[in-house]
């Protein structure tokens, strides 16, 4: 069974034929285009057969576990592999747009191939020392993704989101030696075998809260959320869009699949600190949103407190939390993309990212305001949309574990949410354009491509109303999910049993 | 030696820690650097250290003679010294183009993007 590599191989096969045809932008694009197509065709697949046969193990090099590298894919895997794709090509249409010429001459379609890669080849890879290559892949790639371009806010903010991400790769690769000199295998599944028959726990302890902390400073969780503010708004909106859709929720995904399967000895202990970081995670991104008055970094601070409600979901550890986490996170992915790719718009109408300098979008282009109110209310929690259903579980899920300070907080959060986004609406659509007589935005910037723009925010507006209006059948998804990750006795034989 | 080790392995980072709260940018990527090689040995130290049992399996025979060292830590961090190379170029070349831009080598003084 190859189809569990191919989410990781297209993409680098696209990444390198971009690469060999460095001087034709025009091909770089189509292959832009193209490969995320094929990259979304191919997570589908594999998202068709997980559902049908319940996980896909391949075992690189006809190693049989826990000797080779595994590639395991469950149905938490399939679905964030499906996100990866949907995003992908929403990026790349988006970029069709927006992309200017300098960055295009700079691999910008390149290293966007290479990231991908390397969020899908985290998704699916059941091996923590692969893990631990595949994020520094995406990462490498993050960091050129980021510079690109090279103005001063740009290299003030890498500085920053490189520093604290190599000190968070530099834990984790601890946590992973450590990890190896107690048990002596790296393969996630014959590690939580393995992992129950230590005595002592202690160690097992320590090791999961370095786990803990390398992961939350890649999910951007409380305390460690300090780069994500100061660098997602430098570059390139598709890069930033792109950024905010997937990297943050690569951290989240990886404490979704070590604290239920791995790390499920001690739950007192570990959860416990995951509840208080999820509780300061949602409400310190959320005031810190509330003091801001620059579009994407709303938008940034949003994604923190989101990243909260998502920990929020492992960390209460039943199975509805847990389901309400997974739900969570596709619907975070899908909306917050979404967002950054409206400010995009703005931007390349109005020439600029502060709230006060611009305004009348309602009265000039009526469909960007309806496009943008569809995911700010779905990230507010507005009923019929994704948010709601998501935020719902969660809430509901908190309630009935009796998390009573937690669960007050979720709900202080979403409605400070609604604030922000009634603030963004106030101010960029709905007020009058400052400095214009018609009160409507200058308009400096150019109308090629706003098509293209327009195409792939409408297209993920979408998404988010499906999942919405499809609430039903996206839980089972997510329950199916939650039931495998709460059930590692499954997960464990299918990957140790699985013939080469 | 484990022990020897594991003070190093400890000195290390606390050097490593130190030298990325400086103000220096410069400092930053010295730090960052002890950083990934404190990491290194630290995988080679907790993996056990075996002397002189190199693991080769005799002619003939499916299984090592005796017990043998570990080739895989060794493996890990092969693996991790490229990584870090790569990224630890990047840095470099990083605040080298930071400084250009912005003028200075002090932390304190790259506040644009903090408000």
């Amino acid at each position: 069974m190859s189809l569990a590599v191919a989410p990781i191989l297209v993409p680098l096969f696209f990444g390198a034929l971009s690469l060999a045809l460095w001087r034709y932008r025009i091909a770089q694009r189509v292959l832009g285009l193209v490969g995320t197509l094929v990259l979304l065709a191919v997570a589908i697949r594999l998202f068709q057969v997980v559902h049908a046969e319940g996980m896909v193990v391949l075992h690189m090099g006809g190693w049989a576990a826990p000797l080779g590298i595994t590639l395991a894919v469950d149905m938490l895997g399939a679905i964030m592999v499906v996100l990866t794709g949907i995003t992908g090509l929403a990026i790349a249409l988006f970029s069709m747009g927006d992309t200017p010429e300098r960055h295009e001459h700079f691999g910008y379609y390149p290293l966007m191939h290479l990231l991908l890669a390397g969020v899908a080849g985290s998704f699916v890879t059941g091996d923590i020392f692969n893990l631990y290559v595949w994020f520094e892949v995406m990462l490498i790639a993050s960091f050129a993704l980021l510079t690109l371009g090279g103005e001063r806010a740009q290299m003030e903010g890498a500085i920053k989101y490189v520093t604290l991400n190599l000190f968070s790769s530099a834990i984790f690769l601890s946590a992973v030696g450590i990890l190896y000199g107690l048990l002596g295998t790296l393969n996630m599944a014959d590690i939580a075998q393995k992992i129950d028959q230590v005595e002592n726990t202690a160690m097992i302890n320590v090791v999961a809260v370095m786990f803990m902390v390398a992961f939350g400073i890649k999910a951007s969780a409380f305390p460690l959320f300090f780069w994500l503010p100061a660098s997602y708004h430098t570059p390139l909106v598709g890069v930033s869009a792109l950024f905010a859709g997937l990297l943050t929720k690569v951290g989240v995904y990886a404490l979704f699949r070590m604290f239920t399967i791995v790390f499920d000895h001690d739950v007192a202990y570990t959860h416990e600190i995951l509840v208080w970081v999820a509780g300061l995670t949602m409400l310190s991104g959320v005031l810190g949103a509330a003091a801001q008055y620059e579009f994407r970094r709303i938008l940034s601070f949003h994604i923190v407190s989101q990243i909260g409600y998502m920990i929020l979901g492992l960390a209460l550890y039943t199975p509805l939390a847990i389901i309400g986490g997974v739900f969570y996170i596709m619907h975070h992915i899908i909306v917050k993309t979404t967002l950054f790719l409206v400010s995009g718009v703005t931007y390349r109408i109005a020439g600029t990212h502060e709230l006060k300098d611009l305004g009348g979008f309602f009265r000039s282009r009526p469909m960007l305001s309806v496009l943008f109110l569809i995911p700010a209310f779905s990230l507010a929690g507005m009923p019929p949309l994704s948010g709601f259903f998501a935020k719902f579980i969660v809430i509901r899920a908190g309630v009935e574990a009796e998390a009573w300070g937690v669960t007050a907080v979720a709900l202080l959060v979403g409605l400070l949410t609604l604030y922000s986004m009634t603030k963004i609406w106030a101010e960029v659509f709905w007020k009058a354009a400052p400095d214009t007589e018609s009160g409507e935005p200058a308009g400096q910037g150019s109308t090629v491509g706003l098509g293209w723009m327009y195409t792939a925010i409408a297209g993920l507006a979408a998404c988010t109303v499906f999942i919405g209006l499809n609430g039903e059948p996206i839980y089972a998804l997510a329950e199916t999910a939650a039931d495998q990750l709460l059930n590692p006795d499954r997960y464990i034989r299918a990957v140790l049993e699985a013939r080469p | 030696m484990e022990t020897l080790m594991a003070y190093i392995v400890g000195a290390m980072f606390a050097a490593a820690v130190y030298m990325m709260l400086r103000r220096s940018i410069v400092k930053l990527v010295i730090g960052l650097m002890l950083l990934s090689n404190a990491a290194n040995l630290l995988i080679f130290t907790v993996a056990g250290m075996r002397q002189g049992a190199p693991p080769l399996v005799p002619e003939g025979a499916e299984v090592p003679a005796s017990a043998v060292a570990d080739p895989l830590p060794q493996a890990l961090i092969l693996t991790a010294i490229v990584i870090a190379f790569g990224v630890l170029a990047f840095s470099v070349v990083l605040i080298h183009r930071a400084y250009e831009v912005v003028g200075t080598d002090d932390l304190d003084r790259m506040k644009d993007t903090d408000t």
